[in-house]
């Protein structure tokens, strides 16, 4: 199994930390991982992207023009990825500020009102955990116990009181995600 | 399995230094390398092994606290960037000189200039072929993963003591700022001071015993052919290096008809474009220099027997393809396929280049 | 009694009023007649000698003309880049902070080169010793303008006199360093007679007691001559130097902390 997946959106939704949480995932069930943000002046409240690869077997590059599966979380990010999907590959969005939805028809297409959900939860903080949540409904590549196993890594000691906040955004997220348009 | 973890290649070098029993670490900070000071900054290894870090008033001055803790048969270490390790150079040249064990990493930005601060393999002629003056060369390791950023470190030290050279990691911003999966070294405890006597007593500058022969650490000698004995020596050292110290890595290369070349970042980069290519019926190989001086030559010599082709890519406007057709030596065609400036090639850009430079002949 | 036997009588050791310390090496110098590099190394290898530190002591030395101070005193040397001596023993202080290290400066490879070297060490305190020979010209190269030469003064770069509306003012770099938190000791000194020789063997023997108790950093200024340099004689080098750089320069202790 591999798993290519590029996750974008602004600078401070989390996008980084979401990645690196779900490459902590990928070691706890013994997978090769790579984490491949975009660095620089981007990191300065732009857009913000990174590449996030699991696998069985040794990974070849860590930077990647296609992907499996684009987690797109602003409209910069769906005007620069949604052609990099393979075919038959899967694309989950957030429509908060979404202008232009996607249209393709050759690939697997999910929504999920993270940012919404994240005001319902009362923790605007809770919205990149809801977006993993919804990914791993769909794909669900990484046990949830490597996921909480994940979070203990990637979180200082001082934030692990935040975790069952953050399992519970994973369940919301899970709950939430909507079928859009299926191969 | 022992301690495994999520880092960034930066924080891997700090972490690995902590480990190997480095005992002193100078730098200066710039993008994209300043995890690597950080890091140990956070980790506080002046309380725990004794290392000593230290951030410089700049690059010229960190190499030169670099010399100076090697000329105590101390491990040390510095790193930095491209327009860092350009001010870096007369202590590397130094270095060479006074034949001194160290270690400089350097995480490659985009250049000329102040360039940009995204990935690049341009300073490829720098590292190898020489950067500072004089006829010196430098030990320089390749990783092209955050476990090879681990393990090169010691590895380098060892190195760099073995032939009393300084050695180069030579990384890049994708290596240095991506997390991978990573297995980090067991503790080596620091040399203590009679350790040090002991493997590098007859160079140190610890302080002259009475009696015994004083030690100085110097490049100079005003007598040319004397200075032209050392010179013989060094380049001696530099065969020896050829002889006993080449690292490569072939990737599907047993039945390979084409060949790519690259080495760090950029291998990777061609491992997916091996497993594209390989999709579409073309059979072609990766070799993957692990030490850049050393080079492969020998390596690539040999897969000439069957290759047809060869592309070398690199993120430089073709610098290591150089010593690609060197090796070849005219024998088949040698191609370059190169993005610069900070942009990163991707795997389908690398087919297409080798459809179009190498089996479009 | 033969012309031999008395010989021997008058040297003998208990007649020994003066010898020469062990850790000056019989190396022949290779500087002019009348420089001061020998007296200061001479001032120097004696309190080594004296304090017992020979085995502790790592002496730094620089580009310029006591590039082979190294070839003088019987300790283990390293040889900076031109100006980079205070790196050199930053590292070497802090990695070995038992041993005793020295940095032995000329004015271009201290105030000019070396410039950010010397003031950041002297800003971190390192625990070391500082020699900072300044005879306000580039000995070593031919004589050019250093930036301690003075207003007015020919060297061959400023062959018309030094002009200080190109080139800047001679730069008293001690009393800045002096300014600096991390300086312990800072003094100016000269080496020319007897007596200022005494004075500086004390302020040396100070510089080296300072590191022992891991006090910080210890700058001594050596005002000097250069006979080939500025083309005089050694007395009239002497005599020039009082003239000119003592005014500039004044000796005394900035700063005893």
């Amino acid at each position: 199994m591999t798993e290519e997946i590029i996750i974008a959106g602004f600078g401070g939704q989390g996008v980084l930390s979401m990645g690196k949480i779900l490459a902590y995932s990928g070691i706890m069930q013994n997978q090769e991982v790579s984490w491949m943000p975009s660095y620089g002046p981007e990191m300065r409240g732009g857009t913000a992207n990174v590449t996030v690869i699991l696998s069985d077997d040794r990974i070849s590059s860590p930077v990647l023009k296609k992907f499996d599966t684009a987690i797109i979380l602003n409209q910069q990010s769906m005007d620069k990825f949604v052609n990099e999907v393979k075919p038959g590959g899967t694309l989950l969005y957030d429509p908060n500020g979404i202008t232009h939805h996607p249209e393709r028809r050759d690939i697997n297409i999910y929504r999920i009102p993270g940012a919404a959900l994240a005001v319902e939860m009362g923790n605007p903080q809770t919205f990149n955990m809801i977006i993993m949540g919804g990914f791993l409904k769909i794909k669900p590549i990484v046990l949830l116990e490597n996921v909480k196993k994940g979070l203990e890594k990637s979180l200082p000691e001082r934030h692990h009181k935040l975790i069952p906040l953050n399992i519970q955004a994973i369940q919301k997220g899970s709950d939430s995600v909507e079928t859009v348009h299926t191969v | 399995m022992g301690d495994v973890r999520l880092m960034k290649g930066n924080e891997v070098i700090a972490e690995a230094a902590i480990r190997c029993g480095c005992d002193g670490y100078f730098g200066y900070p710039i993008t994209p390398q300043s995890e690597v000071m950080e890091t140990l900054m956070i980790r506080k290894p002046q309380e725990e092994t004794g290392m000593v870090v230290l951030q410089a008033e700049s690059e010229v001055a960190a190499i030169n606290m670099v010399y100076g803790g090697a000329s105590c048969g101390k491990k040390v270490m510095t790193s930095s960037s491209s327009p860092g390790v350009s001010l870096k150079q007369e202590g590397i040249t130094y270095l060479a000189g006074a034949e001194l064990p160290a270690l400089i990493v350097n995480i490659v930005r985009g250049g000329p200039g102040l360039g940009t601060i995204q990935p690049a393999q341009s300073d490829y002629f720098q590292a190898v072929k020489g950067g500072g003056h004089g006829d010196y060369k430098l030990i320089v390791l390749a990783p092209a993963s955050v476990q090879e950023m681990n393990d090169f470190v010691d590895l380098s030290f060892e190195l760099a003591f073995k032939y009393l050279n300084p050695a180069m990691i030579l990384s890049d911003g994708v290596i240095g700022q991506m997390m991978e999966k990573v297995e980090l070294s067991e503790y080596k405890p620091r040399w203590t001071a009679e350790e040090i006597e002991k493997i590098s007593g007859s160079w140190a500058t610890t302080g002259k015993t009475p009696g015994a022969q004083r030690r100085i650490s110097t490049s100079l000698d005003l007598d040319s052919a004397k200075q032209e004995i050392f010179n013989h020596k060094l380049q001696a050292k530099y065969r020896a290096m050829e002889e006993n110290e080449v690292r490569f890595e072939k990737i599907a290369c047993d039945d390979a008809e084409y060949l790519f070349v690259a080495y760090g970042s950029s291998a990777r980069i061609c491992q997916k474009a091996v497993e594209q290519a390989r999709e579409k019926g073309i059979k072609v190989g990766l070799l993957r220099p692990i030490t850049l001086f050393p080079y492969p030559t020998k390596a690539i010599q040999e897969m000439l027997k069957n290759v047809k082709g060869i592309l070398a890519v690199e993120m430089s406007a073709g610098q290591m393809v150089e010593d690609v057709r060197l090796a070849v030596n005219g024998k088949v065609p040698v191609e370059h396929f190169g993005r610069y400036g900070g942009i990163i090639p991707t795997p389908e850009e690398v087919v297409e280049a080798l459809e179009q430079k190498i089996l479009g002949k | 009694m033969t012309a031999t036997t008395e010989i021997n009588k008058i040297i003998s050791k208990e007649n020994m009023v003066y010898g020469k310390t062990s850790v000056l090496l019989d190396n022949e110098m290779h500087y002019c007649p009348g420089c001061t590099h020998g007296v200061i190394h001479k001032v120097i290898a004696e309190v080594i000698d004296e304090m017992g530190i020979q085995d502790k002591t790592i002496g730094i030395s620089p580009v310029g003309c006591s590039v082979l101070a190294y070839n003088y005193l019987d300790i283990d040397w390293q040889q900076a880049a031109h100006g980079r001596a205070p790196a050199l023993a930053t590292a070497t202080s802090r990695l070995m902070p038992e041993k005793y290290v020295f940095t032995y400066q000329g004015d271009g490879d201290l105030a000019s080169i070396g410039c950010a070297e010397i003031i950041h060490a002297c800003n971190r305190g390192e625990n070391i010793v500082v020699f900072f020979v300044n005879n306000a010209i580039y000995g070593m190269t031919g004589g050019q303008m250093a930036p301690t030469t003075l207003e007015g003064q020919v060297t061959a770069t400023t062959p018309y006199g030094r002009d200080c509306a190109v080139t800047g003012f001679p730069m008293k770099i001690t009393e800045m360093i002096a300014m600096l938190p991390g300086t312990r000791f800072v003094t100016r000194q000269s080496a020319e007679t007897p007596g200022a020789v005494r004075k500086l063997k004390k302020v040396v023997q100070k510089a080296f007691e300072n590191t022992r108790e891991k006090k910080g950093l210890s700058f001594i200024e050596i005002v000097s001559t250069c006979s080939s340099g500025w083309k005089l004689s050694p007395v009239k080098s002497n005599e020039w130097m009082k003239e000119n750089m003592f005014p500039y320069y004044p000796l005394g202790t900035l700063k005893d902390e």
